[in-house]
């Protein structure tokens, strides 16, 4: 699982779908591993005009990573190397294994070699 | 119904299902090459991750069948492509509103109109406002041998798919799409048609809401 993709989820629990605590996820006991990708400017520039701010930071901080700033770069003057940097905790980021919590109703998610389970036990389904 | 009939069934071919289904069909593929360099998109039953190759475009793929993520894993991780995969149902995809999405071969495989119309709405309701999404289900009108299997044109079918190496025949349950349908199905559930047509043995239609 991309970080990319961790600024996009949330909880799949119907009633949590209308609380602001349903994103982002909390997650813990991740497991990281770094994957190559192609790094392109461009692509990047677009891709954090959608970018959820402080979702990403509370994201990188539950996976201890506090290499982010507080604010969000300005993607139009900042040098290529925060490009760079972003493109890393984005795309080439992910995580092997790991937990995700709902902050509002605490539904328990695994990620299990890189791909997380968003199916719902049949009582919540 | 469909636990039986598509879910077990996908989890069962897998493997080999993923064999006979790299190539992108054409309309598919245009579509994704109009989208703006870093959209973001999301493919609801992404079988094996076979639209996840277009690195302009960050897709996240997902399907109920995990044998068939598995896989999508593997080849979009091969072929270092941008975009994502995970496990989730088509009627409750647990993302916030994206730029576009595909759901490719999946609408036809609900099986009562109301869970049909609800599965497109709910794809619109992940694409945000202006945003485009395009469906394409399997057709009553086919034109090859494929159709053999129907004579009778019944548009409830079970279509039987044989492993070659085990077979193994498993009966994948259809509704196969009559001309228009889809059009007034997805407009039923809030679209608004900007583009359909018939390729391959299918109906597709591109909605925006």
């Amino acid at each position: 699982m991309k970080l990319l993709t961790t600024n996009f989820v949330q909880c799949a629990v119907k009633s949590c779908s209308s609380s602001s605590n349903c994103f982002p996820l909390h997650f813990t006991e991740c497991e990281l591993v770094h994957e190559d990708l192609e790094f392109d400017e461009d692509f990047i520039k677009n891709v954090m005009v959608k970018i959820d701010w402080p979702a990403l930071l509370s994201v990188t901080r539950d996976i201890g990573n506090n290499s982010l700033p507080e604010e969000k770069p300005n993607i139009e003057s900042c040098d290529e190397q925060v490009l760079r940097d972003l493109h890393l905790v984005l795309l080439e980021t992910q995580i092997k294994d790991g937990k995700m919590i709902c902050k509002n109703c605490d539904h328990l998610y695994h990620i299990k070699n890189t791909i997380p389970n968003f199916l719902l036990p049949p009582h919540l389904a | 119904m469909e636990e039986t009939h598509v879910h077990a069934v996908y989890e069962a071919i897998a493997p080999h299902f993923s064999n006979t289904r790299y190539k992108p069909w054409p309309l598919v593929e245009k579509f994704l090459l109009e989208q703006e360099k870093g959209s973001i998109g999301v493919d609801v039953g992404c079988g094996n991750g076979k639209y996840i190759r277009y690195n302009h475009v960050y897709l996240m793929g997902c399907d109920r069948s995990l044998n068939l993520v598995e896989i999508a894993r593997k080849e979009t991780s091969e072929r270092k492509n941008n975009g994502d995969v995970f496990t989730s149902d088509g009627l409750n995809v647990p993302i916030r509103p994206v730029d576009f999405a595909i759901s490719i071969a999946v609408i036809h495989h609900f099986h009562t109109p109301e869970r049909r119309i609800e599965a497109i709405r709910h794809v619109l309701s992940k694409v945000k406002k202006g945003g485009k999404a395009m469906f394409y289900v399997w057709a009553l009108e086919q034109k090859n041998a494929r159709a053999n299997f129907n004579v009778e044109k019944k548009q409830d079918v079970m279509v039987p798919y044989v492993v070659p190496t085990t077979k193994e025949v498993h009966e994948r349950y259809y509704h196969l799409y009559k001309e228009n349908e889809l059009l007034l199905d997805a407009q039923e559930a809030g679209g608004t048609i900007v583009d359909h047509g018939y390729e391959r043995d299918n109906w597709y239609v591109i909605v925006t809401h």
